[in-house]
């Protein structure tokens, strides 16, 4: 017996050496067990239960509620600062923030335009729910539930108030990061948000060094430019500002009524305070005609958004593996590159033939050039939108909060003299 | 006075309106979503016939050590004396000597059936994935070690690290009902 097993032994061992498609080939017989063995069963353990998926999407209810409650009814700081540091609590290291409402985004778009994904319940709750109360209250998500955000309001210290300008050019990184996110999910390349996520890695207590670096830095740079991630880069944020324009209610600095005393100006370290302007400085003919024009113009930026997008589809579309494993392969076909790759290699082993590889690559390239053209019209959109918000001047009397930049952190409630009036006179009242 | 008031009226009715509408949509897309979703939670799993066993699992994970572990499908299994999953290749002393197991972990675990079968078993917690034993199985036996994601310990990130790594595209989400792609 030991014999032939042997001998069969130097026969597989030669096999190897011939480098063919390594699957299972049943090589040697199955055993005839004479002794009366139990042959134990593979391992595979189950999952944890979806019920703990539904607690996290209660708890977020629970979360948006309190942080309405103490940022529009109580104002008070105090709560939405404990809030916040419960949410980081809950929601970043035991939950490890995922699946969070930013991410989610992007299961939503692969659920509605990928390819045999469906979004599970709870993702889409988690998705909605902010939104919906962004709707309602302004970005309360943002205030005091996000962990990410959360975090970053911690260590907000000393922070500098950025010129306008560039508050403007950096705010459209989220546009730009939202559609390429969107863009990516839909055409199965992965989920670059979540790449990008800062922080997830503090969450998981483990992260690669890049991952690291990139969480440190953002914090160390929130000491001295408070949130930049919420502010220049979360895309999720983009959502949230727009339908916190929307918001039925919202923060408020005063709690009566504005006297234009000045002393919230610099209260917020967002800058989302808007102080009064001054009488109008140009005709209303000279405003209609520049609104008109940005207003013709809007076709133009869209169009040209998406042909400008579109000229980009290819190396967009190396974000998809398989993209850049035909590339790969394509390259050493033809001598434009040395030597082979992990990816290279195991295709070649793998035994499929190299035309699928091509026309898979060239479905998926397909996929970016149409995705490619939503996504620049979108972007010329949001920019021609803006640059006609900029340009319609409007009147304010009173210091306003900019609903779409306000993180409804309830940090100018104690700037405001009317508000510490009325603590105060709810102090004396007992 | 009718001036001034007016296109603070028409800001507000446009908001109103705008916020019905979004309302809407939101709901929209929730009634959507929610119409296809069928209470569908997936899970990452590698498909062991396209894995390769280039060792990223072992790294890529978040995880330390790596939620992918190698499992044995008994049924498939030869029992085998020399088997090419535990031994180093070219052994002289076909036991269980450490410097003759392809193991780095020593995480296979050689116990004596019956003449002349030996059962092969995996210390899930020794394992780190590295996929060595899988390779070795697969060139000289019967393939019936492959690797898996253990849902036990994987946390199911959203962006699976591996799945994005993986040469062979291995990676797919399955239903959480079915987690596993098991050979035989």
């Amino acid at each position: 017996m030991r014999g032939s097993v042997i001998v069969l032994a130097a026969a597989g061992i030669l096999l190897p050496a011939v480098a063919g498609p390594v699957t299972a080939v049943e090589r040697f017989p199955r055993p005839d067990f004479e002794t009366a063995y139990e042959m134990p069963a593979t391992q595979a353990p189950l999952p944890r239960g979806a019920a703990w998926d539904w607690i996290d999407v209660v708890l977020m209810v629970v979360a948006l509620a309190v942080a309405s409650y103490f940022g529009l009814r109580r104002r008070s700081r105090l709560g939405l600062l404990l809030l916040s540091v419960a949410c980081v609590l809950y929601f970043g290291f035991w939950r490890h923030g995922c699946v969070c409402p930013v991410g989610a985004v992007q299961n939503v778009a692969m659920g509605l335009f990928g390819q045999g994904y469906a979004v599970p319940l709870t993702v889409i709750f988690l998705f909605l729910l902010p939104l919906l109360f962004a709707l309602l209250f302004g970005r309360v998500f943002c205030a005091a539930v996000c962990p990410l955000g959360a975090v970053q309001d911690l260590v907000v210290w000393k922070p500098i108030r950025l010129p306008v300008w560039l508050t403007g050019v950096l705010g459209s990184i989220p546009v730009v990061f939202l559609g390429l996110g969107v863009l990516a999910a839909t055409a199965g390349a992965g989920f670059l948000i979540c790449r990008l996520d800062p922080f997830v890695g503090f969450f998981r207590l483990g992260a690669s060094m890049p991952m690291m670096v990139f969480g440190v830095a953002l914090l160390a740079l929130g000491v001295v430019v408070a949130r930049p991630y919420c502010r220049f880069l979360c895309p999720y944020g983009v959502l949230l500002g727009w339908l916190s324009r929307l918001a039925k209610w919202h923060v408020t600095i005063t709690p009566t009524e504005c006297i234009n005393c000045r002393l919230c100006e610099d209260a917020c370290p967002f800058g989302a305070i808007r102080v009064p302007t001054p009488q109008a400085t140009e005709t209303r003919r000279v405003g209609v005609r520049r609104l008109t024009l940005l207003l013709g113009l809007l076709p133009v930026f869209v169009v040209g958004g998406g042909w400008v997008v579109s000229r980009m589809y290819i190396p967009m579309s190396r974000l998809h593996p398989v993209v850049l494993q035909a590339e790969r392969v394509l390259g050493e076909d033809l001598g434009l590159v040395e030597g082979t790759t992990l990816e290279s290699d195991v295709f070649r082993r793998s035994g499929v033939p190299e035309s699928d590889l091509y026309a898979e690559a060239l479905a998926v390239r397909r996929r970016f050039r149409n995705g490619s053209w939503i996504f620049g019209s979108f972007l010329g959109l949001v920019i021609g939108v803006r640059l006609i918000e900029f340009s319609v001047r409007r009147k304010r009397e009173f210091h306003t909060i900019d609903r779409e930049s306000c993180l409804s952190c309830g940090r100018c409630f104690l700037a405001c003299p009317k508000e510490r009036e009325l603590r105060e006179g709810m102090k004396a009242a007992g | 006075m009718k001036q001034r008031t007016d296109p603070v009226e028409r800001r507000d009715f446009l908001r109103r309106g705008l916020r019905g509408i979004m309302a809407a949509a939101l709901g929209a897309a929730g009634l959507t979503g929610m119409a296809r979703a069928r209470k569908k939670e997936w899970r990452w799993q590698l498909d062991p016939e396209k894995c390769r066993q280039c060792g990223r699992c072992a790294t890529a994970c978040v995880l330390s050590p790596s939620a992918v572990k190698c499992v044995h499908a008994y049924a498939l299994c030869g029992y085998c004396d020399l088997c090419g999953g535990y031994h180093q290749p070219y052994v002289k002393d076909v036991d269980s000597a450490a410097e003759n197991q392809l193991c780095p972990t020593s995480a296979i675990r050689r116990t004596f059936v019956e003449d002349p079968y030996y059962e092969y078993t995996i210390d899930q917690d020794l394992c780190i994935g590295c996929g060595v034993c899988v390779k070795g199985c697969a060139s000289f036996g019967n393939g019936s070690l492959f690797l898996q994601v253990m849902h036990d310990r994987c946390v199911n990130c959203n962006e699976c690290a591996i799945a994005r790594v993986c040469p062979a595209q291995a990676f797919r989400r399955v239903p959480a009902e079915q987690p596993y792609l098991l050979k035989g």
